[in-house]
């Protein structure tokens, strides 16, 4: 039961762990973008109606497996990474509150999301969730130690590559580091050269894409190809998770599977009542929120131009 | 490859504008809403082959056709413009509460508790007191928790009030399980405590208190020290203290206020509309007040027209969903494009692009 319990932990939390990977480096960029629960709805969307396209092109049985996973997600990433740039042009390009904007985003993704996935039949995508839940061959073999480590879907282990690689570019790379010059301080960024609407732009679109393929992962992975009207509370808990791991994905990882299990914890307690067990996420992240801000330790503030947006002229 | 870049010009140059008269500003905005309701039109003609003059026709129809839809209009209006009152003081002191969907929901849950357990036990007028106060009190407490941690350490309440949403959301879920026994998780509308009624319809009284406290709102804002102060915080905090404005103390009053009035709004959700509590029953106004309060600058008065226009397109849509059976999601697609195209048209308001002449020696101003 314990190895059930941490292994739907894990699959749950990589789904998060899309979303605040694609949050932070949006953030990091400067951009608080709340639209990370419509975007994520987008993704999922984009990928399903994308699978039911392919799957009526070629017929059911003839899809290819790796087809099947591959165009999903590059569909989903795209169509995510297009809210992304909705989002940038108005915050970058035409300087509007983002706050305002992000909230109408995802009121305009969870809209654009649900009517999207009427326009198809839910027998077209639903079957490729076998392709996505596929563990390694060798993982049965393994016993417990197998299934912890090798029986995941592809999903999980993508999240994971894409959180360690994200947090080599930001800790590592030239790239990284101008990033975070741009949403610390983007006047003095701007002043050593980096081109801040790019790197904006860039950072938004990219973000947004990778929370997209969380919303993917939530419905192709987690509910074996279903679909549901509540992927936008993963995306709340996504934004949760990145001031939870203090804007690290490296540390998403660990956070995201914490998340995971505090979430589903309530699955695997017997009681009556277990609402006050689902408000754990929420109520961990506030903490954590009040214990980074009194104990006021610079690499733990949120980036120093967080929600601001970036006027040359009036520097 | 850079100093060839220098020589040439840009096409045209940004420049913030020093002032725009007012009817100059509205007839932006105004353009701006046109334009969005054409874009929609288009849509509904590309996607849906719809006719155009169909859409909007179904549309007005929503809103408008009988008595009841248009006295509907005006509750769901005054809903949302009391939630975009409540927040509308803290986001002039800048102080971010995307939080009203959990005050307000906390505000409905302590009517709703008071209904359910005093319910029957005191005398009436007793128990409308007590509904009052519990709204009001356990959403100002709600509103209070993330203003004290900005107050003290400086915590970012924008993250902050976002999460007591969803606390907000399992309490209910958590209250509801221990009053219904049966395990439905739907509390049956407890109507004969519900608030008095009068007036020609049965939400006149909600229209009537949210009008009353708009009025009070914008002289609040408009012409009181509390007002005043509030923007100077808003414009900048060390100017605040420089003058000697207590500004913990005015972020403290401000987001009790701002409690206080969500807690209003759920107290007319439940106590003068539904009769009950549910996760959904403030069904997203709380995000939506966001919107509806920066689309009128923060100007209560204004928020009578945007509160309108968001009232409008949300029962317009739903008749066009029934209407020409579409999905009920065309209804946050459409609110969601007027959004976009008010908030882009901000940006012709407050700059003015330059094109650049190609003439020799044309240095910007």
């Amino acid at each position: 039961m314990i190895i059930n319990f941490i292994f739907s932990a894990v699959r749950l939390g990589m789904t998060l762990l899309f979303g605040s990977t694609g949050e932070t480096i949006t953030e990091k960029s400067g951009h608080l973008n709340l639209g990370i629960p419509g975007i994520m709805c987008v993704g999922a969307a984009c990928g399903c109606v994308s699978e039911a396209l392919y799957t009526g092109a070629v017929g059911q049985g003839n899809a290819n497996r790796i087809l099947a996973v591959l165009i999903p997600i590059v569909a989903s990433f795209l169509g995510a990474a297009f809210l992304g740039v909705i989002y940038s042009f108005l915050t970058v390009t035409l300087r509007a509150n983002q706050n305002v904007t992000g909230l109408a985003l995802t009121t305009f993704g969870v809209g654009v999301a649900n009517y999207l996935i009427k326009t198809v039949e839910i027998i077209k995508y639903s079957y490729a969730s076998s392709f996505f839940t596929a563990g390694f061959p060798f993982a049965a073999k393994l016993g417990g130690f197998g299934k912890l480590f090798f029986s995941y879907g592809i999903m999980v282990y993508l999240a994971i590559a894409i959180a360690l690689i994200t947090s080599f570019v930001f800790n590592k790379t030239r790239v990284g580091l101008h990033l975070r010059a741009v949403g610390e301080n983007p006047a003095t960024a701007d002043a050593a050269g980096i081109n801040v609407t790019a790197y904006r732009y860039l950072a938004t679109m990219i973000g947004s894409g990778i929370a997209g393929l969380g919303g993917l992962c939530y419905v192709m992975d987690n509910l074996n190809g279903n679909w549901e009207y509540v992927i936008d509370a993963m995306g709340w808990l996504s934004i949760a998770l990145v001031i939870f791991t203090v804007w690290k994905p490296s540390l998403g990882i660990l956070g995201s599977i914490l998340f995971g299990a505090l979430y589903i914890a309530s699955n695997y307690i017997s009681g009556t009542n277990k609402a006050l067990l689902n408000m754990l996420p929420y109520v961990v992240t506030i903490l954590v929120l009040i214990t980074t801000s009194i104990r006021n330790k610079k690499e733990h503030h949120p980036p120093a131009g967080l929600g601001l947006n970036y006027y040359r002229e009036e520097r | 490859m850079k100093a060839k870049e220098s020589k040439r010009e840009p096409l045209f140059h940004i420049v913030r504008r020093d002032h725009m008269p007012t009817w100059n500003r509205m007839l932006i905005r105004v353009l701006a809403v046109l334009a969005a309701l054409i874009f929609c039109g288009i849509l509904m003609v590309a996607i849906f082959h719809i006719d155009p003059f169909r859409f909007y026709r179904s549309m007005l129809d929503g809103a408008f056709k009988t008595p009841r839809r248009r006295w509907y209009l005006l509750q769901s209006m005054s809903i949302l413009l009391c939630i975009s009152l409540a927040v509308t003081p803290a986001f002039k002191m800048r102080f971010w509460n995307i939080g009203a969907e959990g005050q307000t929901m906390v505000g409905g849950l302590a009517t709703a508790a008071v209904m359910f357990y005093l319910g029957g036990k005191i005398p009436t007028p007793l128990l409308f007191v007590a509904m009052i106060a519990a709204a009001i009190l356990s959403a100002m407490i709600w509103a209070l928790i993330p203003a004290v941690f900005k107050a003290r350490w400086n915590t970012n309440e924008t993250l902050f009030t976002l999460m007591m949403n969803y606390v907000a959301i399992q309490l209910v879920t958590f209250c509801i399980g221990n009053w219904v026994k049966s395990g439905s998780g739907i509390l049956a509308p407890m109507s004969k405590y519900g608030l008095p009624k009068f007036g020609p319809s049965d939400y006149f009284p909600n229209i009537l208190t949210v009008a009353v406290l708009t009025v009070l709102m914008f002289v609040y804002l408009r012409y009181s020290k509390h007002g005043y102060e509030i923007s100077v915080v808003g414009e900048s905090e060390n100017t605040a203290r420089y003058i000697g404005i207590n500004v913990k103390k005015v972020i403290l009053r401000t987001m009790a206020l701002s409690g206080a009035l969500c807690g209003i709004a759920g107290l007319l959700l439940v106590g003068g509309t539904n009769y009950t509590v549910s996760t959904s029953i403030v069904d997203n106004q709380g995000f939506t007040a966001i919107m509806v309060s920066w689309l009128a600058k923060f100007n209560p008065i204004f928020m009578i027209l945007t509160s309108f226009l968001v009232a409008f397109l949300q029962a317009g849509t739903k008749q066009v969903s029934t209407d020409f059976r579409i999905n009920e999601s065309i209804s946050d697609i459409v609110t969601a494009i007027l959004l976009f195209f008010i908030i882009g048209c901000e940006f012709f308001i407050q700059y003015k692009i330059l094109f650049n002449h190609r003439q020799k020696g044309s240095e910007q101003a």
